[in-house]
């Protein structure tokens, strides 16, 4: 399907460059949605979506100039075209000639989403339902979620870049209450990725692990305070990786000398065993895409290798900036956001150890098997997140299941604290918020130990 | 009648001959600004417009929502039937439907018409202005961001059951974020400002707030870990009020996952910890004549007297509690669904200044940021422990600044051991539109080395 044809296109990055400008950028978009959730036994609020718009932005040197409107008309393209130009004070200049919008290679959708009945979708939430409740008589609430999505994206821009992605994402969630006496206790659990239904064949296991991890919470102690060695899970666990690392990264918190990462290109951050990616281009995964927001394939980017800053994560003109090329991370929420540096799927690679190995080393410390969320200052580097599934380690095993863990520290000081990286690496779905803009951002890592760390407990 | 009132009648009309039973269109236009500016010059500059509408639609007491922006009579049918389609796959629920209490109520200045008399230059020479006003403060190192924002738009509701109206409203903001020290000793403070329009931001003020806030914080350390008295100051105080204010309501108590459920009428707080729900608050940038599916906006006590009063409910929860709505059925855009929400959230601030309260608390912590608020508190429980930074109090004076540690204690408690109340209330943009004074708490578990 095409959007915006060539033609018009190039005409509307025409006017749009009528007063000037070094780079012209016209972003098509097509959204559409489903969604339906099933709570207190009952589907409700099912939810169809669908919209239509074009993102346009003239950069002039360190100047973006930003519009978007909804609809992609002629009118609709040139409208926006001549209000962003307006506001630019430069020479006119001419686009290149453009060619149909190349569509990119793209990630493997077997089942359409869309073109499966909606009773199966909701068939889907009453079998992850049945087996939350299945974990336990103390499984007091579920809460389960299906959405799926498709956008169809087309850029096109001045230096000639005509560029289409067709891109659909399936996700289910989970939340489930338990309940004992006067204890109460909340799980979750997601699964998702880029590509069609088939992603959530024996999805309604989320529903398990959800109340699995509410239930085990029903035993857990206070959360132990003070600075001790942790093992971090994997999976989930990469939140770490992505807030603590990740976001340092982005070139332009470096370039605005926001990130304590500036300037340590080719430094030795941690040690030998340890190297991180940031891979757009994972088959599948939850932030894959054929192509970033601004026409450049993604692809996979070696962040850390053996413990040394090799890259950071660069769009077009952050890239321009430091003279380098786009690492395919100009990423936006919609057509009615500017593309910023933002990342993938980021995860550590997975090592030699075994995850009991990396347990039976600590003596006292925490298991913190799941994170319910996270956030980092760049610029310093702290970071806390909130533990939602941990464990006490005693002795060389994990024991007691803990409540209320929150782990606080810097990126750096993690970083070069990691002493421990096991085989088993997964990559999870998440939501990554900056910028007032939210994009899906796969999360990953094996099992990691990190020496010490400070936990803050409610003890 | 508006022409968006128009559409969002032909949207009901286009539901109605689709099948449904009821409808309700909610429809939007709008216009924002950005600016961002670095350095003494313009890093981005965006204008951009928008409309869209939400339909619902109630067949046999089932129902759906579809959205759109194609506002055409093709993409209004066709959004209907969308809606309709939608509806069929939900099970029946004996509450739903759209609300009995339907009209407007008159709130004052939600629209002002100074926003138009802005040119775009007159609103980047405020930014710039906020950027210098925070850099003048010696030890600032750099300004990383500084924006300014504004929006004007309409809002349209129309329903099968006759209710049809629509309003106008504006809104502008600025904030900076400002840089203080090097290196390990480097700290970020925020300035934040907010208004109707441009002439109600004080580019002085943003910026030198934060200045002034990294500048407390420069050097900042892990302390030891300690029980001490600890004071909130106004951002920190409407973080945790935005967060209890979403437990309070209704829809959260009903499905069990409030900590605040079975425990109307009962004792939850102090006194002096007094808080009410206005959603048709002249100041407040959440206040609206009517709220997502057509309720008169009004005000709300939550908590008073140290008892939690009643919970916030809209047409669905009312029907099933046996209640009246209080007007919080929310929708963030035309995208969204109405649910059960806060407006603007007012805590009634007390006698005394920061100064007297750290004076109060003898030996404690000042938190001036928290981290982590969403992750770090159990929301069934209100069991918490969140990261924080602020400075120490030390005889009653503000003393080292701190980093890395968490707060613990769990909401209720927390509630109930406020101490005092702040004189200094101020609208802050965390947790939703809230209007908090600092509050000062007898004792929480302090984490650090």
């Amino acid at each position: 399907m095409t959007l915006v044809e060539p033609q018009l296109a190039e005409h509307v990055l025409a006017r749009s460059l009528a007063r000037g400008g070094d780079l012209a950028e016209l972003y098509a978009e097509d959204r559409s949605s489903f969604s339906l959730a099933l709570d207190d036994g009952r589907i409700e609020n099912p939810q169809a979506g669908s919209e239509r718009g074009a993102g346009l932005r003239v950069v002039v040197e360190d100047a973006t100039y930003f519009g978007h409107v909804d609809g992609l008309r002629e009118d609709d393209l040139l409208s926006v075209a001549d209000s962003v130009a307006g506001a630019v004070r430069a020479e006119a200049r001419e686009p290149a000639a453009l060619a149909a919008a190349r569509a990119a290679a793209g990630h493997a959708v077997r089942t359409r989403p869309h073109e499966v009945d909606a009773a199966r979708k909701a068939d889907l939430l009453r079998a992850a339902d049945e087996r939350a409740r299945g974990e336990g008589a103390a499984v007091s609430q579920a809460r389960t979620g299906y959405s799926e999505g498709r956008r169809l994206v087309e850029v096109f821009n001045s230096d000639g870049v005509a560029a289409s992605d067709d891109r659909t994402r399936v996700r289910l969630a989970a939340q489930v209450v338990a309940r004992d006496g006067e204890r109460v206790e909340t799980g979750s659990d997601n699964l998702g990725g880029h590509g069609g239904f088939e992603l959530l064949e024996g999805g309604e296991e989320t529903g398990a692990k959800a109340a699995r991890r509410a239930l085990a919470l029903l035993d857990a102690v206070d959360a132990p305070t003070g600075r001790m060695p942790v093992v971090v899970g994997n999976g989930f666990g990469g939140v770490l990786l992505h807030e603590a690392v990740g976001h340092g990264l982005e070139a332009d918190a470096v370039q605005k000398r926001a990130s304590v990462y500036e300037g340590k290109l080719g430094q030795s951050l941690a040690p030998d065993f340890v190297t991180a990616y940031d891979d757009g281009l994972k088959a599948n995964e939850w932030g894959s895409d054929g192509i970033d927001d601004e026409g450049t394939p993604t692809r996979r980017t070696t962040v850390i290798e053996n413990g040394e800053l090799t890259s950071y994560l660069y769009d077009l003109l952050r890239a321009r900036k430091d003279a380098v090329s786009s690492t395919g991370n100009g990423r936006r929420q919609s057509f009615r956001h500017l593309p910023v540096p933002r990342m993938t799927n980021t995860y550590f690679a997975p090592g030699g150890a075994k995850v009991d190995e990396l347990i039976e080393g600590v003596e006292r410390g925490l298991y913190a098997a799941s994170f319910g969320g996270g956030q980092v200052e760049p610029a310093t580097g702290d970071f806390v997140f909130g533990v939602s599934e941990g464990y006490l380690i005693e002795g060389g095993r994990v024991t007691s299941p803990v409540r209320g863990a929150t782990l606080v520290g810097n990126g750096l000081e993690a970083l070069a604290a990691l002493d421990g990286i096991a085989d088993d690496l997964i990559i999870a779905s998440g939501f990554c918020g900056k910028a007032g803009q939210s994009v899906a951002a796969g999360v990953g890592q094996p099992h990691v130990r990190i020496r010490e760390l400070t936990v803050g407990g409610t003890a | 009648m508006s022409e968006l009132e128009g559409v969002a009648r032909r949207a009901v009309e286009a539901a109605q001959d689709a099948g449904a039973a009821q409808a309700e269109a909610y429809a939007e236009e709008d216009r924002s600004r950005e600016i961002r500016v670095y350095e003494g010059a313009v890093e981005s500059l965006s204008d951009a417009g928008g409309r869209g509408v939400g339909v619902r639609a109630f067949v046999d007491g089932r129902s759906g929502h579809a959205y759109g922006t194609d506002l055409g009579d093709d993409g209004l049918r066709s959004l209907a039937r969308a809606a309709v389609e939608a509806a069929g796959i939900a099970d029946p629920d004996e509450h739903g439907g759209l609300a009995e209490e339907t009209g407007a109520t008159e709130v004052e200045g939600l629209h002002s018409p100074e926003l138009a008399g802005w040119s775009t230059e007159a609103k980047v020479d405020l930014a710039l202005e906020i950027e210098r006003a925070a850099r003048s403060h010696a030890g600032v190192s750099q300004v990383e961001d500084t924006v300014y924002a504004d929006g004007e738009g309409e809002v349209a509701l129309a329903s099968s059951e006759g209710f049809s109206a629509g309003f106008s409203l504006s809104s502008a903001h600025a904030y900076a974020s400002a840089f203080a020290g090097e290196g390990a000793d480097l700290m970020t403070g925020l300035g934040v400002g907010m208004a109707r329009d441009p002439g109600g931001l004080d580019a002085a003020a943003i910026g030198g707030e934060a200045a002034e806030r990294a500048l407390a914080l420069t050097g900042a350390r892990q302390p030891e870990s300690r029980r001490c008295p600890v004071l909130l100051d106004s951002f920190v105080a409407a973080s945790f009020i935005g967060f209890i204010g979403s437990m309070l309501s209704a829809d959260a108590v009903q499905r069990g996952r409030s900590l605040f459920a079975g425990r109307e009428g009962d004792e939850v707080a102090d006194p002096a910890f007094v808080l009410s729900d206005d959603g048709a608050h002249r100041e407040g940038l959440a206040s609206s004549p009517f709220d997502g599916e057509g309720s008169p906006t009004r005000r709300t006590t939550l908590i008073e007297g140290g008892r939690l009063r009643t919970y916030l409910f809209d047409a669905r929860t009312a029907r099933k509690a046996g209640r009246a709505t209080t007007a919080n059925a929310r929708r963030g855009s035309y995208r969204a669904q109405p649910s059960v929400g806060t407006s603007n959230l007012l805590l009634e601030p007390g006698e005394r200044s920061l100064a007297e309260l750290a004076a109060e608390a003898g030996e404690g912590l000042l938190v001036t940021d928290v981290a982590g608020l969403h992750s770090g508190v159990n929301p069934v429980s209100g069991t918490f422990s969140v990261g924080a930074e602020g400075r120490l109090i030390e005889g009653g004076e503000l003393g080292r600044p701190v980093r890395e540690i968490t707060i613990a204690s769990d909401l209720v408690g927390m509630l109930r051991a406020v101490r005092a109340v702040g004189s200094e209330a101020r609208w802050v943009p965390f947790g939703g539109s809230v209007k908090a004074p600092p509050l000062l708490v007898s004792e929480m578990s302090v984490s650090g080395s």
